[in-house]
């Protein structure tokens, strides 16, 4: 085993800046807790679950930030509450099911139950049996209660924080990001499916691979060949203003074919397709964009590939384990024809995608890759080693250096 | 709850039906995926989908085809096209439950455990689940018209890349 930062003072993250990564953080313990610490329950608003997934009073669904179980539920009157899913008693799991529908939270252990906005309601044997056991006298119920979070929505995602000093959410995501939300999720939606990956890498790998506008048209091959993104597209890499969050954008109908892709292995694949209706697509947005991977650090990832609309999360189980949640949406207005076409196009992305199946072993081999060279950074100058958005070109690794930059500034690296 | 009675079908015909089903699975276990499509019939349907979406009757799985040309399509990305670690599967089949429909066709429910030997070794469960079949009869061969995978976890290892 390798010194871990908290036994290494030492270490420092290299001259470079961010345009090198250090790939200890990818397998350090002590990097690990820390995230959860000061990132996860930092001052940033992670992911929860969707809105439509707690639509009515009584509704309860489970989220994740870091490792801390997390319920979200929608009380009497409508309020939604993000509450920590841990019985203020001995701890247990207040809620068990992934989502469901009651009236309150009741520990299955010693029936401590909780109103949905996490208030103790009543504790089993309070007052003991025929007058002896009992809670002491001065036990006060309002003083005990499932630890509450802050909570915000935006265009129908449910985010928490667990601190004070996180800016409201807007803030939080900046004018472009907020723009962009609204422009893909500004409207009812409906859930069309869902599934999760796990893969066996750190939770950062994935961070980076969702930034990663560079590796996407090269180890995707069939991105490429049947021209659904590619490099030569018109298209962009637009940061926000603190490079943390970011989005990837390409406009298929504006593609000039460039001699650089004949050299490239993902551009080889020559076939045409014997089932063609799985690209057919329609025309949602007059700004000609049809290819869009919009993240929200750290582990929030909204894409629009042609019209599949997918809401997708990743979140840390284990140093080298995340699991990728897979969320397939469609606008509740959505006609028979269009919920067909946003169906077929589902099988381009998630765990068997045609264009991202790739993704579940990539940034495995880098975890297996990185073993032992705990104290080699990775070489991310493409583009440059600013982060600044990089219009025209997403030959760039600027969104990477962007997330490392969002990193270092919560770690303290 | 009572068992459901079930219609008989003709021993002969089951014995078809299991050996056709063992076949299927065969044909992705040899690596011989290439054949896998032609189990169906032309216009036949495909789907793999984690059991709570399939409950609750949502559209989208983890992989779906309309048609042999979209299953071709698969077989052909993952020989061509797609990047990922060799791995090799062994499906598990159980007895299928047989049940004559009103049209001619016959639904099977049989239950499978499919395991991933990766190259490096290590041999995992990979999935559990159930095939939702409807068989046909054409040109005196039989062939799926649909076949729905339902796995009994909505939580994928790595990838799929295969069919299952």
């Amino acid at each position: 085993m390798f010194a871990s930062v908290a036994a290494d003072p030492a270490f420092r993250w290299p001259a470079e800046g961010v345009s090198r990564v250090p790939f200890r953080l990818y397998s350090d313990p002590e990097i690990y807790a820390r995230e959860q610490q000061r990132l996860f329950r930092g001052p940033i608003w992670n992911y929860l679950c969707l809105e439509i997934d707690v639509p009515n009073s009584g509704d309860y669904c489970q989220g994740t930030i870091g490792e801390t179980p997390i319920v979200v539920t929608r009380d009497d009157e409508g309020i939604l509450h993000a509450l920590v899913n841990r019985c203020a008693h001995k701890g247990a799991l207040v809620c068990l099911r992934q989502r469901g529908h009651a009236d309150s939270l009741t520990c299955v252990y010693h029936s401590w139950s909780y109103d949905l906005a996490g208030r103790l309601q009543s504790v089993a044997f309070r007052h003991g049996l025929r007058g002896k056991g009992g809670m002491p006298d001065d036990f006060q119920p309002s003083q005990h209660r499932l630890q509450p979070i802050r909570l915000a929505t935006f265009c129908g995602l449910v985010f928490g924080s667990f601190s004070d000093a996180t800016p409201d959410i807007e803030t939080f995501l900046g004018p472009q990001v907020a723009g962009v939300l609204r422009r893909n999720l500004g409207r009812p939606l409906k859930r069309l499916g869902q599934h999760s990956q796990v893969i066996h890498n750190n939770w950062k790998l994935y961070a980076e691979n969702v930034r990663d506008s560079y590796h996407a048209t090269l180890l995707h091959t069939f991105y490429t060949t049947f021209k659904i993104n590619r490099l030569d597209m018109d298209g962009g890499m637009i940061l926000s203003e603190d490079g943390r969050h970011s989005l990837s954008y390409a406009k298929r109908a504006q593609l000039t074919e460039s001699a650089e892709y004949a050299k490239v292995h993902s551009a080889q694949y020559k076939s045409g397709l014997q089932g063609p209706q799985l690209l057919d697509a329609f025309t949602e947005f007059d700004d000609g964009i049809t290819h869009m991977i919009q993240t929200v650090f750290p582990t929030l990832t909204v894409q629009l590939t042609l019209n599949s609309l997918a809401v997708r999360f990743f979140t840390p189980r284990g140093i080298d384990r995340t699991e990728l949640f897979w969320n397939y949406l469609g606008y509740a207005d959505d006609d028979e024809n269009h919920t067909a076409m946003r169906v077929r196009q589902a099988n381009l992305t998630g765990a068997a995608g045609l264009v991202s199946l790739e993704d579940g072993c990539i940034n495995e081999f880098v975890q297996r890759g990185a073993r032992g060279s705990e104290d080699v950074s990775e070489f991310l100058e493409m583009g440059g080693t600013e982060v600044a958005s990089s219009d025209g070109s997403r030959a760039t690794e600027t969104a990477i250096r962007g997330f490392w930059q969002g990193y270092r500034a919560l770690m303290g690296l | 709850m009572e068992p459901t009675k079930l219609p008989p079908v003709a021993p002969a015909l089951r014995a078809r039906i299991e050996d056709f089903l063992a076949e299927i699975a065969r044909l992705i276990d040899d690596d011989a995926v290439e054949c896998w499509p032609e189990a169906f019939a032309e216009d036949a349907t495909y789907r793999i989908i984690p059991r709570d979406a399939f409950e609750a009757g949502q559209p989208v799985g983890i992989l779906s085809c309309e048609g042999r040309g979209m299953m071709r399509d698969r077989v052909l990305a993952l020989r061509t096209a797609n990047i990922f670690e060799p791995h090799r599967t062994c499906h598990v089949l159980g007895r299928p439950r047989l049940t004559p429909a009103t049209d001619g066709t016959i639904e099977a429910r049989s239950t499978f455990a499919l395991y991933r030997t990766q190259q490096g070794g290590r041999t995992e469960l990979f999935a559990a689940g159930k095939y939702l079949d409807r068989i046909i009869e054409r040109d005196g061969a039989l062939r799926l018209a649909s076949r729905e995978v339902v796995l009994e976890s909505g939580q994928v290892d790595i990838l799929i890349v295969l069919p299952i």
